[in-house]
């Protein structure tokens, strides 16, 4: 049943013009930010460091930032795909055909996260054929892409499921896609506030997503890390669950 | 078909903040019957209805369908329920058939018998020609039916709908009546509307709801017999004095209307159409027009809703 939702809520997000809109654009900005990394490693890292032992290659080169730069375009991409997810059917009525079916309100949050899951994973696996062109002229460390490839998969997971949760706070997709534009927004600054040299805090950079993120970007896969991620996700899956149970019992 | 009704609703109330939208309605369906629920705008229609179908949980009351506890499993209840409401759930961007398949997998049909059910609620509802077309490209009249088709599609014992007739044009609006009638043998049907000709077309029974409550429940034979005051209608070219009309036997009441009509009670016993007619050949008065009138539910729907709330433990 989960997956019956999971695979109608990823055919329905290509059957806009939204999702396409949306595949373009950041490819397109994603293919120029690699073509200036590319270049930028050939005339200067390459000439620079050729020879000294340790010396970055063209993964922490041009895939690091490439996937750094991802993430950030899909800060701001993100709530556009999510403010949909409820808002919009509560708005178009269809919300009832799901809640009237023999269906539970987890299966319905699941099938819906999974759909946007699918389409995370094909973001990133778009953005994933940059890098791997470059398999064709030299050698690349395969590791450290998979890393960053899941930490950027784990990154957009849980932009979804925020991204979700307040979707199913309202009956408009703006006020959706603003809101979340806003926590994701306010979960950066506190990563900058609390890195800061004058007012560090530990506590603040934790609680941000991107500074998990970032050592994935190294090449580091701490299991702490995926905690983070796990429960950040389960935590707003389980809030959407509650709300849209709550929904039959309104005031 | 075990339990005795397919819909069971016991004292069902429904607060919203401190009004209550829905006071004490019970009702109750067997299987082949049409429920018209009847009522003015904002009586607690569509809070009823979706309370029905799980969308919605009552203040108090219970709910049995098919005999199994809406509100303990709610999952296999819902099951046994088709629920059309006010705006049909219709996803814009999928086509008829795409969305129709997804209402089935969503019911848990498989998938060989999601076809078959699909055929047959295209074919019910009048949709195959436009199967392959995209919801939203079609008109009002057409998303309505796949609103009811997707009702249908499993095969519920117990169909809901809300307002099915609304804005859709006089032919639709007959063919949907229909559907229904059609729909009332096998299934069992509640219907909601604020329009009064909708109950008489195709209910076999009518409760009717004002303020959240039930003023009304009765059979639409029975709700005839018990408010047909026997009234005629008479035209004339050279109307009579009221004086006359009222020396006819049986005659009670005269109440002129324009142009030489007359609105006449008479007893209920007796030939008082034929003796009008009498009269009216002596008198020369050039009868034009003689039909009994009919108490209309309109009429008695007013009475109800006007009606002071002492009486309506009476109705």
């Amino acid at each position: 049943m989960i997956a019956t939702i999971a695979r109608t809520e990823f055919r329905r997000l290509f059957f806009s013009p939204l999702a396409w809109a949306i595949l373009a654009v950041s490819q397109f900005v994603l293919a120029l930010l690699f073509l200036v990394f590319t270049e930028s490693f050939l005339t200067e890292i390459q000439p620079t460091y050729a020879g000294q032992p340790g010396a970055p290659g063209v993964t922490d080169a041009v895939g690091s930032p490439l996937f750094f730069w991802a993430a950030f375009i899909m800060l701001a991409i993100m709530p556009l795909l999510t403010m949909r997810l409820i808002a919009d059917e509560r708005q178009a009525g269809t919300l009832t055909l799901l809640v009237s079916a023999p269906i539970s309100s987890a299966q319905i949050v699941l099938g819906k996260y999974l759909g946007l899951l699918g389409f995370i994973v094909v973001m990133i696996a778009m953005v994933m054929l940059m890098p791997l062109s470059l398999a064709a002229g030299t050698s690349l460390d395969w590791g450290k892409l998979a890393a960053s490839a899941l930490g950027l998969l784990l990154l957009l997971g849980s932009f979804g499921a925020a991204g979700l949760y307040l979707s199913s706070l309202t009956q408009q997709p703006l006020v959706a896609a603003v809101s979340s534009f806003g926590l994701l927004l306010f979960l950066v600054v506190l990563y900058i506030s609390g890195s800061t040299q004058s007012s560090a805090s530990e506590l603040f950079v934790y609680i941000s997503h991107y500074g998990h993120f970032l050592s994935f970007l190294q090449g580091v896969f701490d299991t702490s890390d995926l905690a983070y991620y796990l429960l950040f996700i389960a935590t707003f899956l389980v809030l959407t669950i509650r709300r849209l149970d709550n929904d039959r019992l309104q005031r | 078909m075990t339990a005795k009704f397919l819909v069971e609703a016991r004292h069902l109330y429904r607060r919203y903040g401190g009004a209550y939208a829905v006071n004490d309605i019970s009702l109750t369906l067997r299987q082949g019957e049409v429920l018209g629920l009847l009522g003015p705008n904002g009586a607690g229609k569509s809070t009823t209805m979706r309370m029905l179908t799980g969308n919605l949980a009552p203040s108090a009351g219970e709910i049995h369908i098919n005999g199994i506890d809406l509100l303990d499993q709610p999952r296999q209840a819902k099951r046994h329920l088709g629920y059309l409401p006010e705006q049909p759930p219709v996803y814009r961007d999928l086509r008829v058939d795409e969305y129709l398949g997804y209402c089935a997998r969503l019911h848990g049909l498989k998938s060989g018998k999601a076809a078959s059910a699909m055929a047959d609620a295209l074919e019910r509802c009048a949709l195959t020609d436009v199967r392959r077309r995209l919801i939203g490209n079609l008109s009002k009249g057409y998303q309505q039916r796949v609103g009811i088709a997707q009702a249908i599609l499993h095969r519920p014992a117990a169909v809901i709908l809300d307002e099915p007739t609304v804005g859709l044009d006089p032919i639709q609006i007959r063919e949907i009546r229909g559907l229904i009638r059609e729909l009332g043998r096998e299934h069992a049907v509640i219907l909601s509307t604020h329009i009064l000709p909708e109950v008489q077309a195709v209910c076999d029974r009518v409760q009717m709801i004002h303020q959240g409550r039930t003023v009304f429940d009765d059979t639409l034979d029975g709700l005839e017999n018990r408010h047909a005051e026997p009234v005629l209608v008479a035209a004339f070219e050279h109307p009579p004095a009221e004086a006359a009309l009222l020396m006819i036997t049986g005659v009670e009441a005269v109440e002129p209307l324009a142009d030489g009509r007359f609105r006449i009670r008479h007893r209920d016993d007796t030939r008082s159409a034929a003796a009008l007619a009498e009269a009216a050949a002596e008198g020369d008065w050039g009868l034009t027009e003689l039909t009994p009138e009919r108490a209309t539910l309109e009429q008695i729907f007013v009475d109800l809703v006007h009606r002071e709330p002492d009486s309506e433990a009476a109705a």
